[in-house]
C-alpha cells in the first residue's frame, strides 16, 4: 500500500502505463520519424535536379561525403568556432560577471544593457554587425582605424571566420554573463571576508573562492553554449555565404549547401547523419563533466 | 600576547551613527564578549576590529599601536565566523593552510602546523574530508582550526555556536573554554546569548544601540547592573520591574512603600534623591519567595513546571511578575500567592533608569573566571563565597 502512495504506481505499473503512454509516444514520434527519414534519405539516391535517379544508394552517399574535402573543412571550422566562442564568452563573461557584481552607479541598468545583445535575433545582430559595425566603408571599425590613419580592414574577405567569432561571441557573451552573475550572488559574503583575514588580495580571492564557486555554473553555460553553437546557421548565411571559399562554411551551413543549393537529399541526409553523430561524441564528453561538476 | 584599546571608535552608514563613540580596554589573555541584543552594533564592532569595516572615527590599538589603516591580514588576527565561512571545494586540511598557502609557507612546514591545530581540535581523521561531508560541530572546529593556524594575537569570535543545537552548543562552549586555557590568547566573543557571555567570559561589554551600557565581570553586572537595561538583559528568566513610591531616605537605605501597601527599606544610596522621585524595583526572579506573610500579591496566570524549579507568571495590577519557586510548589494556575524577597536582593531604578549604587559590594562580584580556576584547585570551594 505505501509503496504504491509513494511511487504513484499500481502493482504491474499497468494503470500508469497507460497514462504516460500518450506523452511518451508523442515525443518518441517527434524524435524517430524525422531522424529515420533522415537516415532513410541518407542512404537513396535523391537529388531532386535529376529526379530520374532514384533508389537505393548503399554507402554511395557516405562515400561521397567522407571523400569530400568540404565535410572536413566544415568540421574543423565548426569545431574552431564552437571553441572560440567557448574560450571568449566563458572568459569575458566570469570576468565581466566579477566587474558587475561590484557596487557602482547605475549598475541595475548597466547590467541590462550588458544582457541586451542576447534579446537580439540572430539575423538582425549579423545584419547590423555586417552593415553597421564591419562594413568598409560604412562601418564603425572602418571609421576607428582610419580616424588612426590605418587602412580600413574588410572583415568579411580577409577575415571571415575571425568575424563570424566576433559576432557570435557578442550574441553569445551577455548568456554567460547572465548565468555567471547570478552564480556570483550565491557567493557567501562570509568566505570572502574569511579569505581577506587569511591574507587574499583580490587576485587570490578571485583564483582561490570566486572561480571555484563558479566551476558549476560554467559547466552549465558551455554545455547550453555548446548545444546552440554547433547549429550556427544564421549569422554565416547573412554575413559571408560560407565563403570566401569554404572559409566559414561550418556542418550546419554545409547541409544547408547540399540539400538547398545543390538539392542533393541523399547527400545533406548523410550530412545530417555526420552531424548528428559529432553532436554525439562531443555531447557524451560534455555529459560527463557537468555531470561530475554538478556532483560535488 | 596582546592587548586592545579602542579610543572613542564611531561608525557611521551615511546619516545613522551605528558606534556612537566607544571606549574599551582588553587586556592580555582576556576572554571579552560582547553582547547585547540584535541591532545594537556589537558585530559591526568587531568587524571593525577585525579590519573587514572601517571605523569612521576614532583610534583602534593593538599593543598600544595604531592599526587603523593596517589591512584585515597584517593585524595579526583571526576571526570565526558564525557561518562558519569554510571554502567548500577545499579539504580541511587546505582549508586550515589557506592563510599559508597564501604566505608561500613551504608543504611540510604548513602540513605539521595544520596538524599540530588538528590535534588541539581532534580533527585528525577529518584533514581529507570536504566541509560538507562534516557535521555542523565538526565545521565549526574548522572553522576554529583555521584561527588557530594563523596563531593570533587575538581571536575574534562572530556568534560562531548560533548555528548549533543546544546539546553541542554547551559542549562547544565548554570546549572553548577549555581552548581559551590551552592557547593562554586574548579572546573577543560577539554574542547575544547571555548564557555564553555569563559562562565564558572574563569581562562582559554590553552594548545597547551603539553604546557601552556596562563592562565588567559576569558577576558584577549579575549583582551591580548600572542601570535598567542591563538589569533586564542579563540574568533570564528576566527581572521584574515594579513603580513603587519614594518614602524616605536613611544612611542605611532608602524606604519604599510597594504596590500592595507594604514597606521596605533597600540598603542602597539616596543621598542625591529628590523628595517625589519616581523609582522603580528591580527584583530577579529566583529572588523572590512565597511567603504567606510576604508583603506582594497576585494571581497565578501560567505555570511551568521544570521538574527542578517551577515558573509561576503572578499578575500584579498591571504588572505580569515572573516567580522562580521550588519544583514542588503545590499551586495551581488561578490560585492567588503572597510573596516576598531580600531587601539586599533588590535594586532601585530612578526616572533616568539608572541603578541607586548598593550600599555593600555583593562578595562575588569582584570575581573572574580566573578566581573561578583559583578556587577549583585549592579544594575547597565554599571558602570564595
Amino acid at each position: 500500500m505505501n509503496r504504491t502512495r509513494a511511487s504513484g504506481r499500481t502493482v504491474g505499473g499497468l494503470r500508469t502505463l497507460s497514462l504516460q503512454a500518450p506523452a511518451v509516444t508523442l515525443l518518441l514520434l517527434w524524435m524517430i520519424v524525422p531522424l529515420g527519414m533522415t537516415v532513410w534519405f541518407s542512404f537513396q539516391r535523391y537529388n531532386l535536379l535529376m529526379p530520374e535517379m532514384t533508389g537505393f544508394a548503399g554507402w554511395e552517399n557516405y562515400e561521397y561525403l567522407l571523400t569530400d574535402p568540404a565535410l572536413w573543412s566544415a568540421m574543423s571550422t565548426t569545431l574552431l568556432l564552437v571553441g572560440s566562442v567557448l574560450v571568449i564568452t566563458v572568459v569575458g563573461g566570469t570576468l565581466l560577471a566579477v566587474l558587475f557584481q561590484q557596487e557602482f552607479a547605475g549598475r541595475g541598468i548597466a547590467r541590462v544593457l550588458a544582457i541586451s545583445p542576447f534579446f537580439v535575433m540572430p539575423t538582425v545582430s549579423a545584419l547590423v554587425w555586417k552593415n553597421m559595425m564591419m562594413h568598409p566603408s560604412n562601418g564603425v571599425l572602418a571609421w576607428l582605424s582610419q580616424s588612426l590613419g590605418l587602412p580600413a580592414l574588410d572583415w568579411f574577405s580577409s577575415l571571415p571566420l575571425t568575424s563570424i567569432i566576433i559576432i557570435v561571441s557578442w550574441q553569445w557573451l551577455p548568456f554567460a554573463l547572465l548565468i555567471l552573475l547570478t552564480a556570483m550572488q550565491s557567493l557567501d559574503e562570509d568566505q570572502v571576508e574569511a579569505a581577506r583575514m587569511d591574507g587574499a588580495g583580490p587576485l587570490a580571492i578571485f583564483f582561490f573562492i570566486t572561480l571555484p564557486h563558479l566551476k558549476r555554473a560554467i559547466s552549465v553555460v558551455i554545455m547550453i553554449e555548446m548545444i546552440f553553437l554547433l547549429t550556427i546557421f544564421a549569422e554565416i548565411f547573412v554575413t559571408t555565404s560560407g565563403g570566401p571559399g569554404l572559409a566559414t562554411t561550418n556542418l550546419a551551413y554545409l547541409i544547408y549547401i547540399q540539400a538547398l543549393l545543390d538539392f542533393d537529399v541523399g547527400l545533406a541526409s548523410a550530412g545530417g547523419v555526420v552531424a548528428i553523430i559529432l553532436a554525439n561524441i562531443v555531447a557524451i564528453f560534455l555529459v560527463r563533466m557537468v555531470a561530475k561538476n554538478l556532483e560535488d | 600576547m596582546a592587548t586592545l584599546q579602542l579610543k572613542n571608535i564611531i561608525k557611521q552608514f551615511g546619516d545613522t551613527k551605528v558606534i556612537k563613540g566607544i571606549d574599551l580596554e582588553v587586556n592580555d589573555r582576556e576572554f571579552v564578549v560582547f553582547v547585547g541584543p540584535s541591532g545594537c552594533g556589537k558585530s559591526t564592532l568587531m568587524r571593525m576590529i577585525a579590519g573587514l569595516e572601517s571605523a569612521s572615527d576614532g583610534d583602534i590599538l593593538i599593543d598600544g599601536k595604531r592599526i587603523n589603516d593596517v589591512g584585515p591580514a597584517d593585524r595579526g588576527l583571526a576571526m570565526v565566523f558564525q557561518s562558519y565561512a569554510l571554502y567548500p571545494h577545499m579539504t580541511v586540511e587546505a582549508n586550515m593552510g589557506f592563510s599559508m598557502r597564501l604566505a608561500g609557507v613551504p608543504k611540510e612546514e604548513r602540513r605539521a602546523k595544520v596538524l599540530e591545530a588538528a590535534k588541539i581540535l581532534q580533527l585528525e581523521p577529518l584533514l581529507d574530508r570536504k566541509p560538507k561531508a562534516l557535521s555542523g560541530g565538526q565545521r565549526q572546529r574548522v572553522a576554529i582550526g583555521r584561527a588557530i593556524v594563523r596563531n593570533p594575537s587575538i581571536f575574534l569570535f562572530d556568534e560562531p555556536l548560533s548555528n548549533l543545537d543546544a546539546a553541542l552548543r554547551v559542549q562547544m562552549r565548554i570546549e572553548l573554554a577549555r581552548l581559551h586555557e590551552e592557547l593562554d590568547a586574548t579572546m573577543i566573543y560577539v554574542t547575544h546569548d547571555q548564557i555564553e557571555a555569563m559562562t565564558m567570559a572574563d569581562k562582559i561589554v554590553v552594548l545597547h544601540d551603539g553604546v557601552v551600557e556596562q563592562v565588567g565581570s559576569p558577576m558584577a553586572l549579575y549583582h551591580h547592573p548600572r542601570n535598567r537595561f542591563v538589569a533586564g538583559f542579563i540574568g533570564s528568566p528576566k527581572m521584574n520591574f515594579l513603580p513603587v513610591t519614594l518614602t524616605g531616605v536613611t544612611p542605611e537605605g532608602v524606604e519604599i512603600r510597594l504596590p500592595g501597601g507594604g514597606e521596605r527599606s533597600v540598603p542602597v544610596d539616596g543621598v542625591h534623591l529628590d523628595a517625589n522621585a519616581t523609582l522603580e524595583l528591580g527584583v530577579r526572579p529566583e529572588h523572590l519567595v512565597l511567603d504567606e506573610q510576604g508583603p506582594l500579591s497576585g494571581q497565578i496566570k501560567v505555570l511551568e513546571r521544570l521538574g527542578g524549579q517551577t515558573s509561576l507568571y503572578v499578575q500584579m495590577d498591571d504588572e505580569l511578575i515572573t516567580i522562580m519557586a521550588d519544583g514542588d510548589v503545590a499551586y495551581r494556575v488561578n490560585d492567588t500567592v503572597r510573596f516576598g524577597f531580600a531587601p539586599e536582593r533588590a535594586h532601585l531604578f530612578d526616572a533616568g533608569g539608572l541603578a541607586l549604587t548598593s550600599l555593600q559590594q555583593h562578595p562575588l562580584a569582584r570575581l573572574t573566571r580566573q578566581d573561578n580556576r583559583a578556587a577549583t584547585e585549592s579544594a575547597s570551594p565554599g571558602e570564595q563565597v
